[in-house]
């Protein structure tokens, strides 16, 4: 083989006896690679004249996209909404940690908190690529303040906040600055809630709608005033009702802007949704689902007390409760312990996840985490893309092989 | 067949002794036999792995190298895919290797992006290259997008003679009897260049464009017959029933410009593979007669060689000239 380019030029590497995702499909072929990015094969072959320099045999195993986390408020003992001086390894530790995870890219969440903390620990938290020292920080997500009092869940009812007075001024005093923001979350039955939606989302930032009691008819007007996403379907809002099916029935909505999707997170650790909820939304609308850990400090800690905000929080097992009640408080099942049991509660494949499930129904997919208001095809498997990657065998039993 | 039977018969019996001697031998033996081969299989598969056998042992006892590359002219369409796969085996499996192979492929579509799906470019690589060891800089296919076609045509007539010629062109025909794009009326000494494509082939191939006649490229780039006709040796590759008709006009009846690929019973040393479904429009006495020639024939490709073999066979040569 001859290398006529001289020796600057960056080796390719070459991942055979794989199967990769591509154009929403799980294919057998091989992934070309060089300096991080994809490389279209076809165009090294006849235009560049080159081979690959080295290969490696993934020994069939599946190269997935890496996972990406848009509600994770901590873990390891860090807790992304504490305003301490260093807010920035605290998060470089955990963005570190998740990768043995799976999770690539994620987006650290704040809960309901009061100003001063937003405004110390936001400019701490800038947008940043991953790489072997961690996953990439895709923005914030911020919970709250500006839900609703009766679906407050763990958030503390002291610091809760409405935009009426002020609408988007009221968003900027409360938060600081926006820059390093890419999720709020707020309920849409707060007075002027469209005029706060359609100037976040005129920012490029996404809108979730969670912890509200809004009816069907509000949450869809909230849509088409800008909202794509739903914070923890299911939890912190009203229950599903067949006369009035709540933010829940956004699923099948008939009256959602053309061309617009919505998209819902749900956390499928086994404890905050039953599984027979998972497989109604998923069938619901099986192209929405994202899968989110709403993680906290106490991830990857053992039982004990931690803490989450201005909460403090109790873990037992797999359970997260705020202390003393009954109330859950975020969860701490890593991402791929999240994936495996929303397999095993839907029965879906490598196919199925990836791709087509066995009905044809595209399931998870990882654009499907890109909930952005631009479209954003960084996730999608066609060349030329930086695309985070890890090896897995097959998700029935997701064992993470590597996460690159 | 008189002269030709007697010194075959002589050439068989040699083959049997000589088949372990180094090679310099049977080339001598193969080059002076000027050779029209029919050879037929029950099915398509059977077919592609005889030829793919076929391409093998010329490979391998060619002994290519670095001074001396086979030089091997390739088709696309779905007739060579069951070889492409053979040979895709043989390599995988470490019998072959493409490391000292060149290959010209036989022709482009005229504006086609390289990397439409539907592009010969693209059907070589996912078909072919992409699976095998063979380097990207010996590998020549026709660029349909060059800025002047007349000169890409030209271009590639010197790349193959600074190749030193064609040692085996492999190619298909159509169901009008033409060989690459060389369509009924081609000149049968015609070299690369640009070709119209007939209303006849746009139809055939609208099926990979959607069916959207609209889309379906009208032009192409293509070698010649005169081209293929100066490689020493030519394997056509003819399965299914819908080319009967075409291999009865290329074989039984005359050397034909409206039937092009006739024009290598003019060749000396041609090799037609097909299947039996292929045979339905010759005569059964012309059937009978090559089918009755396999034995022979099969010698061709059993024993069947293996790099690996070579390998030893070169570190035994020096004390074991002779294998019995």
């Amino acid at each position: 083989m001859r290398d006529g380019k001289g020796a600057s030029r960056a080796p390719v590497l070459r991942f055979t006896n794989c199967r990769i995702l591509r154009g929403r499909r799980l294919l057998r072929e091989d992934l070309w690679v060089r300096e991080g990015r994809i490389l279209d094969p076809e165009k090294l072959f006849f235009e560049e004249r080159l081979v690959a320099d080295q290969q490696r045999d993934c020994g069939g195993c599946l190269l997935a996209p890496g996972f990406i986390d848009v509600q994770i408020n901590g873990g390891f003992g860090v807790d992304f909404s504490q305003a301490t001086e260093d807010v920035g390894s605290g998060v470089a530790l955990v963005a570190q940690r998740i990768l043995s995870h799976g999770v690539t890219s994620f987006c650290p969440t704040l809960v309901t908190s009061p100003p001063e903390v937003y405004h110390k620990v936001l400019p701490q938290i800038p947008v940043k690529s991953g790489g072997p020292h961690g996953a990439g920080v895709l923005g914030v997500h911020l919970e709250g303040p500006f839900i609703s009092r009766e679906k407050r869940g763990a958030h503390p009812e002291a610091y809760l906040r409405s935009f009426e007075a002020n609408a988007f001024h009221d968003v900027l005093a409360t938060y600081g600055s926006l820059d390093n923001v890419r999720i709020v979350t707020l309920a849409p039955e707060l007075g002027r809630s469209h005029e706060v939606i359609r100037a976040l989302t005129a920012r490029g930032i996404c809108v979730s709608l969670g912890h509200s009691v809004a009816d069907l008819q509000v949450a869809e007007e909230a849509v088409q005033s800008g909202a794509t996403f739903i914070t923890h379907l299911f939890n912190a809002m009203l229950p599903f009702h067949h006369r009035d099916p709540g933010i829940v029935g956004l699923l099948t909505s008939d009256r959602l802007p053309p061309g617009r999707h919505i998209f819902y997170g749900m956390i499928s650790d086994g404890i905050h949704t039953n599984p027979a909820a998972l497989r109604i939304a998923h069938r619901a609308h099986p192209q929405g689902l994202v899968l989110v850990t709403d993680a906290v400090p106490a991830l990857g800690l053992g039982n004990g007390r931690h803490t989450l905000g201005q909460q403090e929080v109790e873990v037992d097992g797999l359970t997260a409760y705020v202390a003393g009640t009954k109330t859950l408080s975020g969860s701490i099942a890593p991402m791929d312990v999240c994936i495996r049991h929303f397999l095993q509660a839907t029965g879906l494949g490598a196919p199925g996840l990836w791709g087509r499930g066995e009905d044809g129904h595209p399931a998870v997919s990882p654009e499907q985490a890109a909930v952005w208001s631009r479209p954003w095809r960084l996730r999608h498997c066609t060349p030329p893309s930086y695309w985070d990657w890890r090896s897995s065998r097959e998700p029935w039993t997701l064992e993470l092989m590597q996460t690159s | 067949m008189g002269r030709g039977s007697s010194y075959k018969v002589r050439a068989n019996i040699l083959s049997t002794v000589v088949t372990r001697i180094p090679f310099v031998s049977i080339r001598h033996r193969e080059v002076g036999q000027n050779t029209m081969k029919l050879i037929i299989l029950d099915h398509y598969s059977q077919a592609s792995e005889w030829a793919a056998k076929y391409i093998r042992n010329r490979i391998i006892q060619f002994h290519p190298g670095p001074d001396k590359y086979f030089t091997l002219g390739l088709p696309t369409g779905s007739t060579p895919l069951g070889c492409y796969k053979k040979l895709i085996e043989y390599y995988k499996n470490g019998d072959l290797s493409f490391k000292y192979v060149k290959t010209f492929n036989m022709d482009e579509y005229v504006g086609l992006p390289r990397e439409h799906p539907e592009s010969y470019h693209s059907f070589m690589w996912n078909n072919f290259f992409k699976h095998i060891d063979i380097h990207p800089e010996n590998t020549h296919i026709l660029d349909g997008n060059a800025a002047d076609l007349q000169a890409e045509c030209d271009a590639f007539e010197e790349k193959i003679q600074a190749a030193g010629g064609i040692e085996l062109f492999v190619g298909g025909i159509g169901p009008d009897g033409h060989i690459a794009f060389n369509e009924p009326g081609s000149s049968l000494v015609s070299r690369t260049r640009v070709k119209t494509l007939a209303m006849d082939t746009i139809l055939a191939n609208a099926r990979f464009f959607d069916g959207d006649l609209a889309k379906v490229p009208t032009m192409a780039l293509t070698v010649g017959v005169g081209t293929v006709m100066d490689a020493r040796e030519v394997m056509i590759l003819i399965t299914g029933a819908h080319k009967a008709f075409a291999l009865y006009k290329a074989i039984e009846e005359g050397v034909n410009h409206m039937w092009t690929v006739s024009a290598f019973q003019q060749h000396p040393r041609t090799v037609f593979v097909c299947d039996e479904d292929a045979t339905l429009e010759l005569k059964v006495k012309t059937v009978k007669y090559f089918k009755g020639l396999m034995l022979v024939h099969n010698k061709l490709v059993d024993p069947l060689y293996s790099i690996k073999e070579k390998e030893t066979e070169k570190s035994q040569s020096s004390k074991k000239p002779y294998s019995d």
